[in-house]
């Protein structure tokens, strides 16, 4: 578990709680390829953060293996494999007694590293996380709004480098606009770490924005499907799968594609309202409806145009 | 130096054959202990509520019940024995003291800690701030006002018992003077003083629980135990 | 209705070789007080003090053991609660003549009484500061990889301080009070200059030895305050200062 990011297995995972007839998880196997973000995502009851739960042991498996690289988690000792998995909560769980760096410190000051080493990583991942040191250093959990207490949660589980972080729900509890902007964050994060991720999210639209493959459990903790967002909606692989994503699943689609990915016609005098180039095709889509326009114009990264895209273009896109 | 236990057997036929003057020792414990609980709940219970319904100077009732318990009765009536005569009167005095905290202090809690929402709305529906108090905070506050009463009510009739060396009377007469009575009767009294104790908790048990709202019965009692316990350390004194 | 005062008048100590304040028996005689610090009220206090320290940290010691078994599971509550009124109504000098025989006049007497008033609040506060830890922060712990003796003292103790702290000041005051009880028993502790100064209504006795006792109540909640702010800093803190 040396490399920034690492595979994940599940090989044949089953959980049976005693005294119920259903398996919370129910034979689950898939794998995750090193340096992805994962959504386990499906509806209450589907089984996703059990199964989640099960890669750092906080739940036993009753059947299957789950490996880690190449080596079954159950092989280490469950301590020593919980400090070399990030774990981040939607409540954040942050350590009320403890400043923000003492909470970030926590699982390098368990693995014993020196204080100079410790004290620099925690600087270096407020950084990141977009929490300047100097200011947020000495502050307590208590002083922070929900957006910031995340933040917190997600440098505390950045900490010791692990190859893999566990998130459950983590922008569950926040309101809209900072749960938005916590995804984006989180985007740009995990470009700089690369780190495998296992995301649950009951929510499709996070699933879809966030995920490099999705896995979509139906209750009784089946894998209904896994497959890249792309794939799963232009195919559902059953009538579930395409209930869940939802009957606007074409509009979905074109949220996966940007302007500037679209091959661009002249501008030739074309008239239309102006949009960046890294507008999705779906916010494209719904600003030619609301201006009545069949054209957009798409601008480059000075502010300048440099094509256009029609409708029917879109429209296009849609069905290849 | 280990005395033997046979002494609870000595204990016990002290007990049944001095009924009468047992008796009167309890009718004399008993008439001292109404009369401090009344005048505790004369001079507590308003100050509690009604500061509780202001929900100000809380420093008021935390202060109270820090210092109350940082009195020794015993203290007390060193200080009342200075300057009033041995007799009924210092004794009052001093177990007043020990019962106004409790009551105080449970009364401003169980008022003031009313979910402020509630006390909104009822303002909202047009209550007057009278009404408000009647039908809305009292009910809500009453385990907590009991678990207070019944707070005091013990440490009362259980001081009481101390009382005795300085005219208070009551069973502790017999527990404090074992030249006249022998050591089978401080038994003897000790025994009952704690029979008299347990008594008059369930007593107020009872009403406590006639008189609460049915809803509140029970979920409360388990809070109302835990506020009550900085006021409820160590009996009697 | 008199008990062990008579209703005579004062008897004066030193036999007239006292001072005039003293043999008028005025409120407050500095020169008494002087003269009966070391033999008299200091040995007095450090008694106190001594039952007192003793009392609290075994009862401390149980209380917390007994805390760290139950926190976990319920069954326990119940008959100790019921267990907890029943001895905490139980009246203190009920309680020591009740153990005299099977003790003796010993300081174990006073001991065991004073430590069975501790340990049922400290108990009760410990368990309630354990109780109190929010899950969501034992899970976070446990899934970072905290052991559970890491997760016992990194997190857990921690944050149940404040209410064990709160149980520690409530145990020390009361006990400070009940100890002067334990001078019908022992000739120990401040109880019992205030029980001689009571048989001779010695007003300055009387008043030195009550404040004795008050001031000793309120010193030790003041510096426990001090501790328990000295100790648990983020509780102060206000959400989102």
């Amino acid at each position: 578990m040396a490399d920034a990011a690492a595979r994940i297995v599940f090989d044949h995972v089953t959980k049976r709680y005693p005294g119920r007839a259903a398996p919370a998880v129910d034979d689950l196997t898939l794998e995750i390829p090193a340096g992805e973000i994962c959504i386990l995502v499906g509806p209450s009851g589907g089984g996703k953060t059990t199964a989640m739960k099960m890669v750092n042991r906080l739940v036993d498996m009753t059947e299957g293996d789950i490996r880690i690289g190449d080596e079954s988690v159950r092989d280490r000792d469950v301590t020593e494999l919980r400090r070399g998995i990030g774990y981040v909560i939607q409540q954040t769980g942050l350590f009320p007694h403890m400043t923000v760096a003492e909470n970030v410190a926590t699982v390098p000051r368990l693995l014993g590293w020196e204080k100079q080493r410790t004290e620099a990583r925690v600087d270096e991942l407020l950084d990141l996380v977009d929490l300047p040191a100097v200011d947020y250093r000495a502050r307590y959990a208590a002083q922070l709004s929900g957006g910031e207490r995340q933040r917190v949660g997600l440098a505390r589980a950045l900490a010791a480098d692990p190859p893999v972080m566990l998130m459950d729900e983590p922008f569950g509890a926040l309101d809209p606009i900072t749960r938005t902007r916590l995804q984006h964050e989180l985007l740009r994060i995990h470009r700089e770490v690369g780190k495998t991720v296992i995301f649950v999210t009951h929510d499709i639209d996070e699933a879809i924005l966030m995920g490099d493959r999705i896995a979509i459990l139906r209750p009784g903790g089946r894998l209904a499907q896994y497959d890249t967002p792309e794939a799963i909606l232009a195919g559902p692989a059953d009538d579930f799968v395409a209930d869940f994503v939802g009957a606007d699943r074409g509009l979905k689609r074109l949220s996966l594609t940007r302007l500037d990915e679209l091959p661009l016609e002249p501008l030739d005098g074309a008239r239309g309202p102006a949009l960046a180039g890294s507008t999705t095709l779906r916010d494209a889509l719904s600003t030619m409806l609301s201006e009545g326009s069949r054209t957009v114009l798409v601008l480059d990264g000075d502010g300048a145009p440099r094509g256009s895209v029609t409708l029917d273009a879109l429209a296009e896109r849609l069905v290849s | 130096m280990i005395a033997d236990i046979s002494v609870f057997g000595d204990a016990l036929r002290f007990i049944q054959d001095n009924p009468g003057l047992l008796w009167d020792k309890v009718v004399e414990q008993l008439e001292l202990s109404a009369a401090a609980i009344g005048v505790g709940l004369l001079v507590a219970l308003p100050i509690g509520i009604g500061l509780g319904h202001l929900r100000r100077y809380s420093f008021v009732a935390i202060s109270v019940a820090n210092v109350g318990r940082a009195l020794p009765t015993l203290a007390v009536i060193a200080v009342g024995i200075v300057f009033l005569p041995v007799g009924f009167t210092v004794v009052l005095i001093a177990l007043v003291v020990l019962a106004v905290p409790p009551i105080l202090t449970n009364a401003y809690v169980g008022v003031s800690e009313i979910d402020a929402e509630t006390i909104e709305a009822a303002r909202g529906m047009g209550m007057t701030e009278r009404q408000i108090l009647q039908r809305v905070e009292l009910p809500l506050a009453s385990p907590l006002l009991f678990a207070g009463i019944r707070t005091a009510v013990v440490f009362v009739v259980a001081s009481a018992t101390i009382a005795a060396i300085a005219g208070g009377g009551g069973l502790g007469d017999v527990i404090v003077n074992q030249a006249s009575y022998g050591i089978e009767g401080v038994i003897g009294a000790s025994i009952l003083v704690c029979g008299l104790a347990f008594a008059c908790d369930g007593v107020v048990a009872i009403v406590q629980r006639l008189v609460t709202p049915k809803p509140l019965r029970g979920r409360h009692a388990e809070d109302a135990m835990l506020v009550a316990e900085p006021g409820r350390e160590g009996a009697a004194l | 209705m008199t008990g062990i005062l008579a209703a005579s008048g004062p008897v004066i100590p030193d036999f007239g070789e006292a001072s005039t304040c003293v043999q008028d028996n005025r409120l407050f005689c500095p020169d008494w007080v002087r003269d009966n610090w070391a033999p008299v009220l200091q040995p007095a206090l450090l008694q106190h003090v001594k039952l007192v320290v003793i009392a609290v940290a075994i009862g401390f010691v149980l209380a917390f053991a007994a805390a760290l078994l139950a926190r976990r599971s319920t069954w326990f509550e119940r008959p100790f609660d019921l267990f907890s009124a029943l001895v905490y109504t139980i009246p203190s000098l009920a309680l020591f003549q009740l153990l005299v025989p099977v003790t003796g006049l010993t300081v174990t007497t006073v001991e065991v009484a004073l430590v069975s008033y501790t340990l049922l609040i400290l108990f009760r506060n410990i368990l309630t500061g354990f109780r109190s830890v929010p899950a969501d922060v034992l899970e976070a712990a446990r899934g970072m990889g905290m052991g559970s003796f890491q997760v016992l003292r990194r997190v857990e103790i921690p944050l149940a301080l404040p209410a064990i702290m709160a149980g520690v000041r409530v145990a020390t005051v009361s006990t400070i009070a009940l100890a002067t009880v334990a001078a019908f028993v022992i000739p120990e502790g401040l109880g019992r200059p205030i029980f001689l100064a009571l048989r001779q209504f010695f007003n300055t006795e009387l008043i030195v030895t009550a404040i004795l006792a008050v001031g000793l109540a309120l010193v030790a909640d003041g510096l426990l305050v001090l501790a328990q702010r000295a100790l648990t800093p983020w509780t102060r803190i206000k959400a989102g200062s």
